[in-house]
């Protein structure tokens, strides 16, 4: 896999991502039908749902890359595992916002402290948040990236984990995710599924991104390590 | 509320959902840009450094020496920066 998505360049990548969420987009605004029940506030769902189903996904694949790196002790795994984490943070601030717009704009308020899907998702997002001072707390490089896959893995098994008990849990306002979009339209079904295709390359694109700076920096300091050498 | 009004209300936050998608994504591209012109402006400065003689034998005297001690370390603090 590694392979396959290194013949693939970054432009193209990015050229794909701007294509597929733009058609996912259009096809949730001018292609599925608004919804019954809530109106026009519910094309937000085409664009909440990808995001959280990235993000979370996403720290999944953190998680895989540590377990990567404690395996290889290579620092790309650990360098790849600490950009997923970043990439999804970000997205999962975007879900935290959107998600409270569309909370607003349903339920007339902005949070609701009783609804496990919310609440969930919180701790989730803060613990990821606690990633970024436990990383840069440490200054030794080996041990740093070893502590960091630990942290990746364990908060990337906590996860599917607390997807499970949100699941089992009585909801209260929030709908299910998944178990909500199986009873979707096809119409609408169609327009989901392009906007989570389109939310999956934009975060593949920007962890490459990230990924392809950090080496050139990578790559600068060591010039500067042997220019200062020589000199 | 009548129909048009929540219409109108909606539409409100539907696009303030997606605008505040877009303002995420802008701030990281902009964050992310500054990176990547800082790491251009370096890496201009060491090739102006690589296409000047080394003075390895080619009779580099001591001013040379210490002016390009002085560039490296100039390049070094922009890269710290």
């Amino acid at each position: 896999m590694a392979n396959a998505l290194r013949s693939i360049t970054l432009r193209r990548l990015a050229v794909a991502t701007v294509l597929v969420l733009g058609a996912g987009f259009a096809l949730a605004f001018f292609y599925a039908p608004e919804d019954a029940d809530q109106g026009f506030i519910q094309k937000i769902f085409y664009l909440h749902v990808p995001l959280a189903t990235a993000a979370l996904l996403g720290w999944i694949v953190a998680a895989i890359w540590a377990i990567q790196h404690l395996r290889t002790g290579d620092p790309k795994y650990d360098a790849r595992s600490y950009v997923s984490i970043h990439i999804s943070v970000i997205f999962g601030l975007a879900v935290l916002l959107t998600g409270a717009i569309w909370a607003k704009g349903s339920w007339g308020v902005w949070w609701e402290w009783k609804e496990p899907t919310l609440v969930s998702f919180l701790i989730v997002f803060l613990l990821y948040a606690t990633y970024y001072p436990l990383r840069y707390a440490i200054e030794d490089r080996e041990r740093q990236a070893r502590y960091s896959s630990v942290f990746a893995i364990t908060a990337g098994a906590f996860v599917p984990l607390n997807f499970l008990a949100v699941r089992l849990a009585e909801p209260l306002i929030h709908p299910r995710t998944f178990s909500s979009t199986g009873g979707l339209p096809d119409s609408m079904l169609f327009a989901f599924v392009v906007c989570l295709a389109g939310m999956a390359l934009l975060w593949t694109t920007l962890v490459w991104f990230e990924l392809d700076a950090k080496s050139a920096s990578g790559n600068l300091s060591k010039i500067r390590r042997a220019l200062e050498a020589t000199a | 509320m009548t129909p048009l009004l929540a219409l109108e209300s909606n539409t409100g936050y539907v696009a303030g959902a997606y605008l505040v998608f877009v303002l995420l994504l802008l701030i990281y591209v902009a964050i992310m840009a500054a990176k990547l012109q800082r790491i251009q402006r370096e890496l201009g400065s060491l090739a102006e450094l690589a296409d000047r003689p080394s003075g390895r034998g080619g009779g580099r005297n001591a001013t040379q020496v210490g002016d390009r001690d002085q560039e490296i370390q100039a390049v070094r603090q922009g890269g710290q920066r």
